[in-house]
């Protein structure tokens, strides 16, 4: 028998496309049902709607975005007028800074945490003590090592420079005059004696503001979701009956994905399209040397109960019969004691170090640990050794690699960048 | 960021569960090997309390999803299917595998009548095998009601 040469080349340039096909249909059939509805739970597209804040009704006013969105870059809103909160959470890092401990004004004693798709998450902070995104942005403002100044200087800055917008949204601002420039609940002496003489109804005009700057800042951060990844385009591709190629991911990515779903047990936690359950778990992650002892959620349950702030308060738009969350929390379990929240995985490559205080340097590092799953400091660890082959955790790696896609967020307009030149 | 007295109450609150202790903790760090149970076990009921005295039936407010705070409506009858009302009523849950309970503390909030009851305040945080327990104790006596549910 003749072959001509056309049939060889013809074979020959089909040769990529049909292997492809092959492979493509190989890696299909690799997924049962159940595990394709799995894999699918954690894709973005599975991302429920925005869910409400019945406790902050500007949260969705697109003036409150506006205002909030300067306000998070404004290094006014700081003791020395160089720290906003762009400075922990930088937009062009995935709203955090790489850093194992964040420094503002002084230096933190854990590690900054993005704000993407936090308004999805009932528990802000790695030990949930803050209800709400709002409540959550009071917390750093008046913290001596981050934003270092008091609610009195931050009203004297609304109605110094964002007036016409604030009055626009929230109503007139009370006089101020009487007010000292720097008073607040703090622990700063003279800060807190300042505060201290003020009457009630100074203390609430003050507090009045504050409050609304937490909201205002709130309503910007809600719109600061995740971006699809490589891994959300494969399960697109998989999802799809037509024969669109799932060679978004490699085989070391898809073999990863298998054990992140099965063997490894990870989607015990990261679970759900932002791959955490958004609740707290005891990991065994190390303690840092020279740190204040962390007691992570058990604390943290205790402290959102009382919290200034929380849902039930009187600052809260929510009637109490809407904070649910406070209402059947769990507090003073002894499986609170260390347990720090689940983060979410998505662009998690992008942003080492690893976990609460950056205890881990490398994802290699975190997945050893896994690994061996070594005693808790402190409670019990939740985690069972994993019998792993090095190749398999290379494997788990390169799946963790697939979750990047970057973020959105509300675009900046040019009078935001001016009052952030500190960076 | 943090204040003194935090970290006071912090280790004061290490110390009392360092003091109190913890069983359990066995099962919770090395899961219990419980194995699912069959198919025909999974469902919002009706289910058949261990001793017989109730028959509880689930009606979940909303379709029953991971990690969203819910709220279920459970009907219970006695063994002759009259309703039972004025009961005391506990719920406890987890899953048998992960050694895990609940991770929120749901609680009947309201007696409805007819037989009706509102849980409200439940969570499943992840998907899998769930046990949802109910502690009745009613005119007919104390007894436990366990549904296997699927999430
Ligand atoms: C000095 C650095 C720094 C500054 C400034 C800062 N943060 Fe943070 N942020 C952190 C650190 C560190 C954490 C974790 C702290 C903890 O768990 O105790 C955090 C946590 C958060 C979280 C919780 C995310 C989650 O998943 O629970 C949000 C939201 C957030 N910050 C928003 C803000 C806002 C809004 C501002 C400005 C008002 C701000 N941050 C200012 C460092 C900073
Ligand atoms: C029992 C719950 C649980 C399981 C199972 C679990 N994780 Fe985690 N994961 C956590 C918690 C909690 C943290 C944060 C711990 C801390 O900072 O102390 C975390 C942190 C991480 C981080 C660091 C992220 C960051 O921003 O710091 C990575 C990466 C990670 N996990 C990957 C995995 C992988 C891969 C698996 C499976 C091998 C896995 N996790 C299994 C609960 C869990
Ligand atoms: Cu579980």
């Amino acid at each position: 028998m003749k072959i001509h040469w056309t049939q060889i080349a013809a074979a020959v340039s089909l040769y990529p496309l049909l292997t492809a096909v092959h492979a493509d249909t190989l890696q299909r059939d690799l997924w049962t049902p159940a595990e394709i509805e799995q894999i699918s739970s954690l894709s973005l597209r599975a991302l429920d709607a925005l869910p409400p804040d019945p406790s902050n009704r500007v949260a969705d006013d697109p003036r409150a975005v506006a205002l909030g969105q300067s306000l998070f870059f404004d290094t006014r809103l700081s003791s020395n007028g160089r720290v906003s909160c762009a400075t922990c959470h930088l937009p062009e890092r995935e709203f955090q800074d790489g850093a194992p401990l964040a420094s503002g004004v002084g230096t933190t004693s854990r590690r900054t945490m993005t704000v993407a798709a936090t308004a999805h998450s009932p528990f802000l902070f790695w030990d949930g003590r803050k209800d709400s995104q709002w409540s959550q942005a009071l917390g750093p403002l008046e913290s001596p090592v981050e934003h270092g100044g008091t609610r009195a200087q931050y009203a004297h800055v609304i109605a110094a420079n964002y007036r016409t917008e604030y009055e626009a949204i929230f109503g007139a601002i009370p006089d101020l005059k009487r007010i000292p420039s720097i008073a607040g609940p703090v622990p700063e002496a003279a800060a807190a004696r300042a505060w201290a003489g003020l009457s009630d109804a100074q203390r609430d005009a003050v507090t009045g503001i504050y409050v609304n700057i937490g909201k205002a800042i709130a309503a910007y951060e809600r719109r600061i979701q995740y971006r699809a990844s490589r891994f959300d385009r494969y399960v697109d591709g998989l999802r799809q009956a037509t024969s669109t190629p799932q060679n978004a991911l490699s085989p070391d990515e898809v073999a990863g994905l298998r054990l992140f779903i099965g063997k490894a047990n990870c989607t015990q936690c990261h679970n759900g399209p932002l791959l955490t359950n958004n609740e707290f778990h005891n990991t065994g992650v190390p303690v840092r040397p020279r740190l204040p002892a962390d007691a992570g959620r058990l604390a943290g349950a205790d402290t959102v109960l009382r919290d200034e702030f929380n849902c039930r308060s009187r600052w809260s738009d929510a009637n109490p019969a809407q904070c649910a969350e406070l209402e059947y929390l769990v507090t003073g379990a002894h499986t609170l004691q260390r347990a720090f929240k689940v983060p979410s995985l998505r662009n998690v490559a992008q942003r080492a170090p690893y976990m609460h205080a950056g205890q881990l340097a490398t994802l290699r590092e975190v997945l050893d640990h896994y690994r061996r799953a070594p005693a808790a400091p402190a409670g019990h660890s939740e985690l069972k050794p994993l019998r792993l082959a090095a190749n398999e955790l290379q494997q788990l790696e390169a799946f963790l690699h697939t979750l990047s896609g970057g973020t959105t967020a509300p675009p900046m307009p040019q009078s935001v960048t001016a009052p952030n030149q500190n960076r | 960021m943090k204040s003194l007295p935090y970290y006071t109450a912090a280790g004061l609150a290490m110390l009392a569960i360092s003091v109190a202790g913890c069983s359990h903790v066995a099962a919770m760090a090395f899961g219990t090997g419980a194995t699912r149970p069959a198919a025909g076990e999974f469902g919002v009921g009706p289910r058949v309390s261990a001793e017989r005295r109730y028959v509880a039936t689930l009606q979940p407010q909303q379709a029953l999803r991971p990690r969203q705070l819910q709220s279920m409506r459970v009907s219970i009858v006695d063994a002759r299917g009259q309703a039972v009302d004025g009961a005391n009523i506990l719920v406890d849950g987890g899953m048998p595998q992960h050694g895990h309970g609940l991770p929120t503390k749901p609680r009947v909030t309201k007696n409805l009548g007819g037989g009706l009851y509102d849980i409200e305040g439940v969570r499943f945080n992840m998907g899998g095998w769930w046990e949802f327990k109910l502690a009745i104790r009613g005119v007919a006596g104390a007894d436990t009601v366990t549904f296997n549910l699927d999430l």
